[in-house]
């Protein structure tokens, strides 16, 4: 038996795959149903050479893990709803100064302190816009802790080539449920490390200068360039600037460089998708269950596919549209009141065709509850 | 392998959790099974009731959670008169006698083990009541080798907890032997 092969929770695959991805500096509070993930970087991190810090609260930690990366490091937080929330302000200043980092969010129910240890997946349109003003935002999901890790490797790798934050929004259920995951060989899975500016020392170096490819190379902070960093609007040399010009071409750079790879982000599963008549769409933990119905109803001869979502912003839209092109239903599985359920009636050419199976009790949505929730849509009654 | 799938439940502190856990991991890296294990539990670290699922197969498991168990463990009364009803007819209950009383009839085979008292008389350390009740279970249920059991016990405890907790698995096996 192979000796990379690992029986863990969510939390803890996740933790593997960061390393793997090259963390050396994490920064926390610990919250239900996160917890594991701080706890076993306090004892992994120090021991690899990293740093981990446990922060007063969900302000600092985000604010410590931006400084960080700005410093070369390779960083990551982990946090629920509640400390997810407190985390916006400093998420959309690590958005407009470009800096690489990811954060992890394990859902539990909400608003408020909720439903602490039980599942949910409310917080998608808040990884979406639970930052003030426009912008672009990557967030990435798994249900299977062998796609935690490698959705946790994609999204340092994300991270680093566009110079943004990443949200990797699990759940409750992925978190906790230990199942079997094969660790990949080192080298396996391509890393994508820091891109730094080739600009000697005493050299002008201009953190907001583009390459011709519109990456921006970046020199360590406290290294040998001098520049500024700020959350207002700047010019290529870091300083503020209220130049209408300014404005508009650095906003649209913060969407356009996620927006405008909105395919290469999309990550996917399908199943039965090629003669489905009803296509569930669902993600995260939900996503299990429906690949359950799948499986369970094809033998009968019911015509249902999946479309398992794993980037849920920027949101596929070109994905969807052609995975549903053909049919009759498309029903969104997830466990909230429909987040991703509006996507998808934007995305697709006729939303009325669009339905939601939903589950927000705090218990994971099972088979029976979606085809329950079919057979109500097919009119042929639970 | 035939899907076998158990709830271990009990009250915060009993091990419930850890023995699921155990059992689970047992499966995946000493039998080459397919296993899953969750859980579910209160805000509190101690008390409340806790339940434990485990699923083992010889085959992808996606859906993780078990809604009707062939095998149930309750260690308490509140975990019985929680979960008792949920069993699949035919399936195995095993309770403890000294934390519950049986109070009804169940399409199941209800198996009362004293595994509790066995564990302070034998071994005198309340802390491997788990791990007898998993030797318990595993025996009545056939689930794996004892030794997948003890390769997972070897890689978790110190030498001198190791020590208690094997015994506690043998103590486990004896017991279900006698009734079996």
């Amino acid at each position: 038996m192979s000796q990379h092969m690992m029986f863990l929770q969510g939390n803890e695959v996740c933790v593997e795959a960061a390393l793997y991805a090259g963390l050396d500096f994490f920064a926390g509070y610990p919250i239900t149903p996160s917890t594991e993930m701080a706890e076993m970087l306090s004892i992994r991190l120090p021991q690899n050479g990293g740093k981990f810090l446990q922060m007063e609260d969900e302000l600092a930690s985000m604010c410590a893990i931006i400084g960080a990366s700005l410093t070369g490091s390779k960083v990551m937080t982990a946090t629920s709803g509640p400390g997810f929330s407190l985390m916006q302000e400093a998420l959309g200043y690590a958005v407009m100064t470009e800096i690489p980092c990811v954060i992890v969010n394990v859902q539990r129910g909400g608003p408020s302190t909720g439903n602490p240890t039980h599942v949910s997946q409310g917080d998608v349109n808040q990884a979406r816009w639970g930052t003030h003003g426009d912008h672009a935002i990557v967030a990435l999901t798994a249900s299977s802790n062998q796609d935690v890790f490698s959705i946790t490797v994609d999204a340092f790798n994300i991270s680093e080539t566009y110079r943004t934050p990443v949200v990797l929004l699990f759940d409750e259920v992925v978190g906790h449920t230990r199942e079997r995951v094969l660790a990949p060989e080192p080298g396996e899975i391509p890393l994508v490390g820091r891109l730094h500016t080739s600009v000697r020392g005493g050299v002008d170096y201009h953190p907001y200068l583009p390459r011709e490819d519109g990456r921006l190379p970046m020199s360590d902070f406290g290294g040998v360039h001098r520049y500024n960093v700020t959350g207002l609007f700047h010019d290529m040399w870091g300083f503020p600037s209220n130049n209408p010009q300014v404005v508009h071409g650095l906003l649209r750079h913060l969407v356009d460089k996620i927006e405008n790879h909105a395919n290469e982000i999309a990550r996917y599963k399908e199943y039965y998708l090629e003669d489905a008549e009803c296509v569930l769409i669902s993600y995260g933990s939900a996503a299990r269950s429906a690949r359950h119905l799948v499986n369970s109803r094809r033998p009968r001869g019911e015509r249902l596919g999946l479309l398992e979502l794993q980037t849920l912003w920027p949101f596929p839209d070109q994905i969807v549209r052609e995975k549903c092109a053909g049919a009759k239903y498309i029903v969104v599985v997830e466990m909230n009141m429909g987040q991703i359920l509006q996507a998808v009636k934007a995305a697709v050419p006729d939303p009325s065709k669009v339905f939601l199976a939903n589950r927000v009790d705090g218990d994971l949505i099972t088979p029976t509850d979606i085809r329950n929730i079919l057979r109500l849509i097919w009119g042929k009654g639970v | 392998m035939e899907r076998v799938r158990m709830v271990f439940s009990g009250s915060g502190g009993q091990g419930v959790i850890t023995a699921a856990i155990i059992l689970a991991e047992a499966a995946v890296l000493h039998e080459d099974l397919i296993a899953v294990q969750s859980q579910s539990y209160g805000p509190e670290a101690r008390g409340g009731a806790t339940r434990s699922d485990v699923i083992i197969s010889g085959s992808e498991i996606m859906f993780p959670k078990v809604i009707q168990p062939n095998v149930l463990i309750c260690l308490t009364q509140e975990a019985y008169n929680k979960f008792s009803s949920i069993i699949r007819p035919g399936g195995l209950l095993l309770t403890d006698s000294r934390f519950v009383k049986t109070e009804r009839k169940v399409d199941a085979r209800q198996k009362e083990l004293p595994m509790y008292e066995a564990v302070i008389e034998k071994i005198g350390k309340p802390i491997v009541f788990n791990i007898c009740m998993l030797g318990a279970v595993n025996r009545l249920a056939e689930l794996l080798k004892p030794e997948s059991i003890l390769r997972v016990l070897e890689g978790r405890f110190r030498p001198e907890l190791l020590e208690i907790n094997r015994q506690a698995l043998q103590l486990g096996i004896d017991l279900a032997e006698k009734t079996a």
